[in-house]
């Protein structure tokens, strides 16, 4: 007897779910020679709010969590990938002309990525943070803090490591993320599932796919969105995405030139996400007389 | 839409003569009993497939900001905490009055709510701005005390200035079967509120069916209640559109038994503008366009105001806003 095989649906990841958009549009995935791969959901300007109200409950919890628990969800998200290797070579070959080598490469790197991001999550605050020498009786330190919802283009070309190398940063330093990808939805989507099994609470991570021009405008412009990652955008839709958030005053990170993700990840984009809060708190006790403050 | 924002006061009052037959059935606790008994009953599958078919309806543009501004003014503006403070009920009777500042043509809300020691606070708070004190009274939330300090805690609500007081009804009696005491007591509140609307909270959660539901809501009517509320919020499920509809029954079915006019009120559960518009559909398909009013719809909420405040936005200016721009309660 002949196995009929189930081919799969791809859909979106909304708050730890993985709701079919919620216009019930989808478009077609197409192999390198042009055949049919599978079936994606086209997410909607409402999928994009719902994955924003999603997000910003997230949010709480996330960055709440000590930087060590986020550490070990960040390493656990390197552990799926890792186990799903060979599910996600087979994906990037079909999308591409890449040989099976170069996708495991590519996998291989995503993973250390992963792990790169997890040794540094319990490293921000030491490293970004300070003490701050004032002339007064007083403790001023500086420390950075989670911006809040950040919504991320996913970067074009390197599908997986690009992607895992604009999401990671955001969820280190605690934020919570929409990642909105119009290049290949079969890896976003794949990975959105190694993120659903690695203990990162729901709707810190949605995943959107669709068409950037149809949806980033929308949420640029939402006021419950703090910072936009704008690397997946061409020039055009760059300048006109950061005019829409202006009005509501968002971060807004464009990398320099066109980014090598092969390359080690520096910490511009862990920089790009976190807010400095710095606390002045008076040292000892006043003394009544007016002199010395100790 | 603005023809339903009419003066409330030109609205029929509850105070016109009822039909004789409401006497004969009043007239004890078995005649009570059995006419609540004869009460049709409620098809349950059909009143959920019902609500829930009039949920999808899809209301926008011009339309949704009406309703809006309609469900923004039949807000009943609540808070009922152990840890509240005249200053907190100040800050609220303030959101109620000006729910959104800074933007322009936003209705207050009807009432703000509060327990009876509070009136005062927020009756200072609120004096010549059209929006109403409510109270609740008689023992809230479980009902349980006796009947001298239920009128009690009535007459501290009214004493203080409260224009609407919300009473419970003793749920245990009512489920027991005890018909007559339920009535005695909602009809004993009603004159100690002397000029205040009464609402009578029938705690739908705790009456286990719709039967019940249609029940309480004819024995509130008949005792002189001024409106069915649903619930007190402390219980869970609080409101629902299925048990709203049968409320909205009751009162549509009341207005054809005497003439007058009677107004519901769901409370707890409803916390976005998607919940508050699909309950304006109710009214507006159940009982009928006259009763979408704050003078006979209202909804008790707190958290809803921030969410139909927000949508509010959205529709003006055309794109999402966030909890960051509204006040904090």
């Amino acid at each position: 007897m002949t196995h009929l095989g189930v081919p799969k649906t791809y859909k979106l990841f909304i708050g730890g779910a993985f709701p079919r958009s919620e216009s019930g549009r989808t478009f077609a995935v197409r192999r390198a020679d042009g055949t049919l791969a599978a079936n994606a959901a086209l997410a909607s300007r409402k999928d994009g709010r719902d994955a924003v109200v999603a997000a910003r409950k997230g949010f709480g919890s996330w960055s709440r969590a000590t930087p060590y628990n986020r550490g070990q969800v960040l390493y656990r998200m390197a552990e799926m990938l890792q186990g799903r290797r060979s599910e996600f070579v087979a994906l990037l070959t079909q999308g591409s002309d890449a040989g099976s080598d170069a996708a495991g490469a590519e996998v291989d790197a995503a993973v250390d990525r992963l792990v790169h991001y997890a040794g540094w999550t319990d490293k921000i605050t030491a490293v970004f943070g300070s003490a701050n020498p004032v002339s007064g009786p007083f403790f001023s330190y500086s420390a950075p803090e989670p911006t809040g919802v950040v919504v991320v283009l996913a970067p074009t070309g390197s599908a997986l490591l690009g992607l895992v190398s604009a999401v990671a940063p955001v969820l280190a330093s605690g934020n919570a993320c929409v990642l909105l990808t119009d290049q290949d939805p079969c890896v976003a989507v794949t990975f959105a599932e190694t993120v659903a099994t690695s203990d990162l609470p729901g709707g810190v991570l949605n995943v959107l796919t669709g068409v950037l021009a149809e949806v980033a405008p929308h949420l640029a412009a939402h006021a419950d969105v703090n910072a936009l990652d704008l690397t997946g955008a061409d020039p055009t839709l760059r300048a006109s995405l950061a005019a829409d958030a202006a009005d509501t005053v968002k971060r807004v990170y464009v990398p320099a030139g066109t980014p090598d993700f092969t390359a080690p990840p520096g910490t511009a984009r862990l920089r790009a996400f976190v807010e400095i809060k710095t606390v002045w708190h008076p040292v000892g006790a006043l003394a009544l007389s007016g002199g010395t403050s100790y | 839409m603005t023809s339903a924002l009419t003066d409330p006061t030109e609205a029929p009052s509850s105070g016109d003569a009822l039909p004789s037959w409401t006497t004969d059935v009043t007239r004890n606790e078995s005649s009570l009993r059995r006419f609540l008994a004869g009460l049709p009953g409620v098809d349950p599958v059909g009143i959920e497939q019902r609500a829930a078919a009039l949920a999808t309806r899809s209301i926008k543009k011009a339309s949704k900001l009406a309703a809006i501004d309609l469900a923004i003014a039949m807000v009943d503006l609540t808070t009922l905490e152990g840890a509240d403070t005249p200053g907190k009920i100040r800050g609220l009777a303030r959101k109620g009055i000006d729910p959104d500042p800074g933007t322009e043509g936003v209705p207050h809300v009807a009432a703000v709510c509060v327990y009876p020691d509070l009136v005062e606070a927020a009756v200072e708070q609120v004096r010549g701005t059209g929006v109403k004190v409510a109270s609740v009274a008689t023992a809230f939330p479980s009902g349980r005390s006796s009947l001298a300090v239920k009128l009690a805690d009535t007459a501290l609500a009214v004493r203080a200035g409260a224009d609407e007081v919300d009473m419970v009804i003793d749920r245990g009696a009512f489920l027991a079967g005890r018909v007559g005491l339920v009535f005695e007591q909602i009809q004993a509140v009603k004159q100690a509120c002397g000029s205040a609307r009464l609402k009578v909270i029938l705690e739908t959660g705790e009456l286990a069916t719709y039967d019940n539901v249609r029940r309480a809501s004819w024995l509130a009517l008949l005792a002189g209640g001024d409106f069915i509320k649903t619930s007190t919020g402390k219980i869970s499920p609080a409101a629902t559109l299925p048990v709203t509809h049968v409320m909205l029954q009751a009162v549509r079915d009341w207005r054809e038994a005497t003439g007058q006019l009677r107004a519901v009120k769901p409370a707890g559960g409803i916390r976005t503008t998607k919940d508050a518009l699909r309950y304006l559909v109710a009214v507006r398909e159940v009982a009928g366009p006259q009763w979408l009013d704050p003078h006979l719809f209202r909804f008790g909420a707190s958290s809803v105001l921030n969410d139909l405040v927000m949508q509010r936005r959205t529709q003006l200016e055309g794109h999402y806003s966030g909890p960051d721009y509204v006040t904090v309660d």
